[in-house]
């Protein structure tokens, strides 16, 4: 079961057609030997779950950068939540002011990735928070 | 032994004994050198978009080039040196400061502000839902409203946009593209409630709808209906809007989504001819639309390769449109450009270094001659600017345009030998991605192919990499790092109330108006776009002045034209 690789959806919500990130974010992934879904354009968050859930994937990495992330990325946890995913690893990235990253991340969202983070940065977070998922801390 | 210099008019001149000797020491000197090793090393033998590069440029890498033919004047064909014969000694370029954000009246402040200080036109951002053809109240529209730019649902909202600004006295760029048509028809609409007739309206649409499947993927329709669409504005605009630019061909889009330099060029050079044809196509002299065509560039941080890039864009133009499409008025030769720096070049590390950035970019953009001028603010990679951080961007301008000296001279860098040899190297890069389009049928072909976005991902990925080894360096993010670095830096916010108020304003609006006669004009709308052979803007300025709203007309012409849905390329 472990020897499956890391299956990862990157996806991009709402209006915001800024697709260099999440294609850049999908393609390092996938060369670090990953399994990567990327949605495409203008997913509704609903969408975006259903499709992680549907993959069996590990981890979902949202990317926004419209501006729209305070109201899209608690809407993808609200998803989580409601389709029983919230073991899913949910992290994402795009033109994000601070103060909203801290907030996002109050909210669940599992890091924030901002211009300018190496991708190998990435790679390390999704394969150690998704390997995690993979590997759950025996029972007490 | 040196090349032989075949033409006695190109530029390399004849090398004398001495000067050979002299090159023969200098090889020999420069081949015992020892390479650096510092992290930003490993690329210095190539451009940021991967041109290789010589140690340094001399008269035989230019020897080929003909001073009449590739060079010429400025202000004579093929404009290689500019396309005025003073350059900016008879007039400056513009500044146009990009501008827009949550509603109309509070953009409409920003405008005066930025009226007030001396910028010369203005620059309508428009909000992601307007960009998209979603009214402010649609689901689609949900966290998004104002925060791209301004939201404008209505004729009522350009109203408010241009209040209290003589709409016949300023020129208005807009950058909209798949509604393009509709906010045209509004802007029109606006004037003429002012009493000033459309025939005095100057400015630019963007509307450029190619490179949205390319690169922006902004889109509504599909290419083909939108086409006839784009035909219908440039044929509108020849006839009644002698003032006004009816397309602006984008490449800054296509180098932001990660293009190199000269996919930037030929991508866009190429969705310019492809206009063209379509235009000449729907029986349109050349002549009578091609002067009124502009072009959108950006200026990336490789300062010589940006450069030659500009100067390539304008000879290319020029060779094209006269030789290939049969051109004989000069003024459809002559390419003419806004540009905008480069907002993937700005970093959210230590965000005052954009300042910088943007300088040495904006630099570029006037030494390659452009028309029109945005500079960046330092924090639009985190937000929309503050009023502070957009002074400071119009102050870089001010600083270059009247400090620096750099404009007293016409193209300063023509005759160097890098640079001429980089502006050859773009043509001939550019001829060969043409070829490569016309292999696929022409440009909406290539599209449906995915060839360019394929082109633009790889490029996208391989210069991120390069970062990543750190074989390029970008300063504050993979060197000259600052650890626990304060996020100090004031940012614009738009409030959820924005997009309350604006969704209740647009129902309001619903409300009040006349519902019959909006039913009407739709309805009309829809028979023309069926009809390919009656030109859609009059009945989209008698929707837009019945106020019905953005999302209503989309919907109505997406009945008929559908939507447009992409394959994913990674």
């Amino acid at each position: 079961m472990n020897e499956r690789p890391l299956r990862v959806v990157i996806a991009k919500a709402g209006l915001d057609g800024h697709d260099r990130g999440a294609k850049v974010i999908a393609r390092a992934l996938r060369d670090a030997g990953m399994e990567v879904i990327y949605t495409g354009l203008f997913q509704a968050p609903e969408q975006i779950v259903q499709t992680a859930v549907q993959e069996d994937a590990d981890g979902i990495g949202l990317s926004i950068l419209s501006g729209a992330h305070m109201t899209l990325f608690p809407l993808v946890v609200e998803q989580l939540r409601a389709q029983e995913a919230g073991d899913i690893v949910f992290f994402g990235g795009g033109t994000i002011p601070p103060e909203d990253a801290k907030r996002l991340k109050d909210l669940g969202v599992r890091e924030i990735f901002t211009p300018g983070a190496p991708l190998q940065t990435i790679v390390d977070f999704v394969t150690r928070e998704c390997g995690k998922r993979r590997t759950p801390e025996p029972a007490a | 032994m040196s090349k032989m210099i075949d033409r006695p008019s190109g530029l390399g001149a004849q090398p004398t004994p001495a000067f050979e000797e002299q090159r023969r020491r200098w090889e020999a000197a420069s081949a015992k050198g020892r390479s650096r090793k510092d992290p930003g090393s490993g690329a210095v033998d190539r451009t940021i978009s991967d041109v290789p590069l010589k140690v340094i440029y001399a008269p035989q890498d230019v020897a080929d080039i003909d001073l009449a033919e590739d060079l010429a004047w400025p202000g004579e064909f093929p404009y290689t040196r500019g396309i005025h014969p003073n350059g900016y000694r008879d007039r400056l370029w513009t500044m146009r400061q990009f501008a827009g954000f949550g509603t109309a009246a509070q953009t409409n402040e920003r405008y005066h502000f930025l009226l007030e200080h001396g910028q010369h036109g203005l620059s309508v951002a428009f909000d992601m839902p307007t960009l998209m053809g979603y009214d402010s109240d649609a689901p689609q529209a949900r966290g998004e409203v104002g925060k791209c730019g301004v939201a404008i649902d209505s004729l009522a909202d350009m109203e408010v946009l241009f209040d209290g600004i003589d709409m016949g006295d300023i020129t208005t760029s807009m950058t909209i593209n798949g509604p393009a048509c509709i906010a045209l028809a509004q802007y029109i609409a606006a004037a003429e409630k002012k009493g000033i007739p459309r025939a005095q309206l100057g400015g630019t649409l963007q509307a450029d709808i190619l490179k949205e499947y390319i690169a922006q993927k902004e889109w509504i329709f599909p290419p083909r209906p939108h086409m006839r669409i784009i035909v219908d504005m440039i044929e509108f605009c020849t006839r009644e809007m002698p003032k006004w630019n009816t397309i602006s061909i984008s490449g800054y889009h296509i180098r932001e989504a990660g293009s190199t330099a000269a996919q930037e060029l030929a991508f866009t050079l190429a969705d310019g001819f492809a206009y063209v044809e379509a235009c000449v196509a729907a029986g349109m002299e050349v002549d009578s639309f091609a002067g009124r065509l502009s072009f959108f560039f950006n200026s990336h941080i490789d300062f010589f390769e940006e450069i030659a890039k500009f100067r390539a864009a304008r000879r290319i133009y020029a060779r094209h449109m006269r030789e290939k499409y049969g051109a004989k008025d000069p003024r459809s030769w002559q390419l003419r450009f806004h540009t905008q720096t480069a907002g993937c070049s700005a970093t959210a590390q230590q965000p005052e270094n954009n300042i910088v950035r943007v300088a040495f970019e904006a630099m570029a953009a006037v030494l390659g001659g452009t028309q029109s001028l945005h500079t960046n603010s330092m924090d639009e990679v985190m937000a929309l600017p503050t009023e502070k951080s957009v002074e400071i961007a119009l102050r870089t301008q001010q600083v270059l345009a009247y400090e620096t000296n750099v404009t007293n001279v016409v193209d300063p860098l023509g005759g160097s030998y890098y640079v001429e040899a980089l502006t050859q190297e773009m043509e001939l890069q550019a001829e060969s991605y043409f070829a490569q389009i016309a292999e696929y049928g022409g440009v909406i072909e290539a599209i449906e192919a995915g060839f360019f976005q394929r082109e633009i991902a790889e490029a996208s990925y391989r210069y991120q990499r390069s970062i990543e080894t750190r074989d390029r360096v970008i300063v504050g993010v993979n060197a000259f790092v600052k650890e626990d670095e304060p996020a100090n830096i004031d940012l614009l916010k738009i409030t959820e109330e924005t997009e309350r108020g604006q969704a209740a304003s647009v129902q309001d609006l619903r409300s009040k108006r006349d519902g019959a006669a909006v039913q009407r004009g739709l309805e009309r709308l829809q028979v023309a776009c069926r009809d390919p052979k009656d030109n859609l803007m009059p009945h989209l300025i008698d929707c837009v002045n019945a106020y019905a709203t953005l999302g209503e007309i989309v919907e109505a012409m997406a009945s008929v034209y559908g939507r447009y849905t992409e394959r994913a390329v990674l």
